[in-house]
């Protein structure tokens, strides 16, 4: 009977799931799958003979306190933080049940079959824990947002998973739980030595392996407990993960091993030297006025510049100007846009573009040869005509943005320097490209001004 | 069939639907698809909760409090964002309407 309670809250969470597949009906799935973990946890408090109802409460405040208020005042542009931070949370409760699960059993030992169980939920959680942790500083910029390499990381790294697999060998055979606490400490600092050596624009890779993991962490959880609600949650949760991790490296064109452990964007200086001193066309905010006043269709393509200058609301701002004009406006958004999948949707949509404008690579794509106007603002990478022209180029044979075959393309950047990946682009050289060197918001704002006298 | 096997079986089987529910995900949703499905992963509150209330001695306890509120900060904090993100998800039409309203001064 409670089997099936527990059942009837799992299939809220693929119902839940299922209704994310519109923008109509995501709201209602969520509030859905919110649901169904209450019901979860009513069943489990009142299904189990529960002794100490203090420390439940006590935690459940806490948690709710810490939870709601980190969730209604985190800016919009801090999101990937944030979902680090809530992933990094939920593998600590998974590594914390298979904790507690070693220390009630005491000096009567695991068996095996559970052993298992709990060694892959300590190792899991302990690494999605530091490594979503870790993931979080980089995106604060608490520590370096560059990949940190150091000599012999490799070593190191092929040293921590050897040792992890012979004391997890060890523990289930010999049956020591000094071998369980040993695990967890290999794990903790295997996340931070994962994440430590991958670079800022990568982040939505890590950000949707961790995911999967959180997910994985859930289910050998669910196997410690013997408990099907926890295995079922978990699985989707990691499959979830996993396929966004999977879409994710595709939009760059790299294996997942390539993203881990490549230490990408260390920055190969030679090929930005070399082209560099090319002149470029500099343009003022009256130019970029008119490219975009007398243009037909206009097509803005956000990175991450944008969410780092808080640019999103003077984006849609120029936006209803130039709709106002009757000049067509769509977004073009490339999957690994912003620091995590799909970041530059919710910017955008926060400040109320209406999804419909919303292309993503498959749609906008093709639409650019007609588009009058291209407006880039942030972004770098997937732009850069070098991923289709350049077998020499680090990025060949990413997936891009093809703007240089849109009538006019007006760059929106800070300087010349190259994009995250270190390499030069290109396109900033051609002759139908504008270079607008400003601040995304500023730069804007002055356009926007300038629109007045077109 | 014992326990293990059974779990294994409804491991593979939901790891499938998942598959299928969540390639139907338009790119546009992708960030409030992560984080909804991060707070289902705080579904490991159930093993939290129990944690914290069978747990005997000291050590058990504080096992059991530090994991409910990890779990609990997974849980409502996820869902509670994700709503945030969603509502701000809007079509044409409904935005036009308080389009009006401002261009009616």
């Amino acid at each position: 009977m409670i089997e099936l309670l527990y059942l009837s809250c799992s299939v809220t969470f693929i119902i839940g799931l299922r209704r994310m597949s519109g923008p109509r009906t995501a709201r209602s799935g969520n509030l859905i799958a919110a649901v169904g973990m209450f019901g979860v946890m009513i069943i489990t408090l009142v299904s189990e003979s529960i002794v100490t109802w203090g420390t439940i409460v006590a935690g459940l405040v806490v948690g709710t306190v810490l939870g709601a208020w980190a969730a209604l005042r985190v800016k919009m542009t801090a999101m990937p933080q944030m979902v680090a931070a809530f992933n990094g949370f939920g593998g600590l409760a998974s590594a914390l049940v298979a904790a507690w699960e070693v220390v009630q059993a005491g000096t009567a030992g695991i068996p095996i079959e559970t052993g298992l169980s709990v060694v892959l939920t300590i190792l899991i959680g302990g690494i999605t824990f530091t490594g979503s942790f870790m993931a979080y500083a980089k995106l604060e910029e608490v520590v370096p947002g560059r990949p940190v390499l150091f000599r012999g990381q490799q070593v190191v790294n092929g040293a921590l998973m050897v040792g992890g697999i012979g004391v997890a060998i060890w523990t289930l055979t010999a049956g020591d739980p000094i071998g369980f606490w040993i695990l967890g400490g290999i794990a903790l600092v295997m996340g931070v030595l994962a994440v430590l050596p991958i670079g800022g624009a990568d982040m939505p890779v890590v950000i949707s392996l961790l995911n999967s993991f959180s997910g994985l962490a859930a289910a050998t959880a669910g196997f410690v407990i013997a408990n099907n609600a926890l295995i079922i949650g978990g699985a989707l949760v990691g499959a979830a993960g996993l396929i966004l991790t999977m879409q994710m490296c595709e939009a760059m064109n790299r294996s997942l091993a390539n993203v881990l452990f490549a230490g990408f964007g260390t920055g190969e200086g030679a090929t930005v030297a070399a082209v560099s001193d090319r002149p470029v066309n500099r343009a003022t905010a009256d130019d970029v006025a008119i490219a975009l006043g007398y243009a037909d269709s206009v097509m803005i393509v956000p990175g991450y510049g944008l969410a780092v200058a808080q640019a999103q609301h003077a984006t849609r701002r120029l936006a209803a100007a130039l709709e106002a004009r009757g000049t067509r406006v769509h977004y073009a958004i490339h999957p690994v846009a912003g620091r995590m999948p799909g970041h530059m949707n919710v910017l955008l949509a926060e400040a109320d573009v209406p999804y419909e404008q919303l292309l993503d690579l498959e749609q906008a794509d093709p639409q650019l040869p007609q588009t009058d106007t291209v407006l880039i603002l942030g972004a770098n990478d997937v732009v850069n005509p070098s991923a289709r022209d350049d077998p020499g180029s680090p990025i060949y044979g990413m997936p891009i943005f093809n703007v240089d075959r849109a009538r006019t393309v007006i760059v929106v950047k800070r300087s010349l320097a190259p994009g995250f990946a270190g390499i030069d682009n290109p396109l900033f050289y051609n002759e139908n490209t504008l270079m607008f060197f400003a601040d995304a918001k500023d730069a804007l704002e002055q356009t926007l001004i300038a629109l007045n006298d077109v | 069939m014992n326990e293990l096997v059974v779990g294994i079986v409804v491991f593979v089987l939901a790891s499938f639907v998942g598959f299928e529910v969540i390639s139907k995900v338009p790119p546009t949703l992708h960030t409030p698809l992560m984080s909804g499905a991060n707070a289902i992963s705080g579904i490991t509150i159930v093993g939290a909760l129990v944690a914290a209330g069978l747990g005997v001695g000291t050590l058990a306890q504080v096992l059991g409090f530090l994991a409910v509120v990890s779990a609990t900060i997974n849980v409502v904090g996820g869902f509670l964002v994700t709503d945030r993100m969603l509502a701000m998800f809007r079509p044409r039409r409904a935005r036009q309407d308080e389009g009006d309203e401002e261009r009616t001064p």
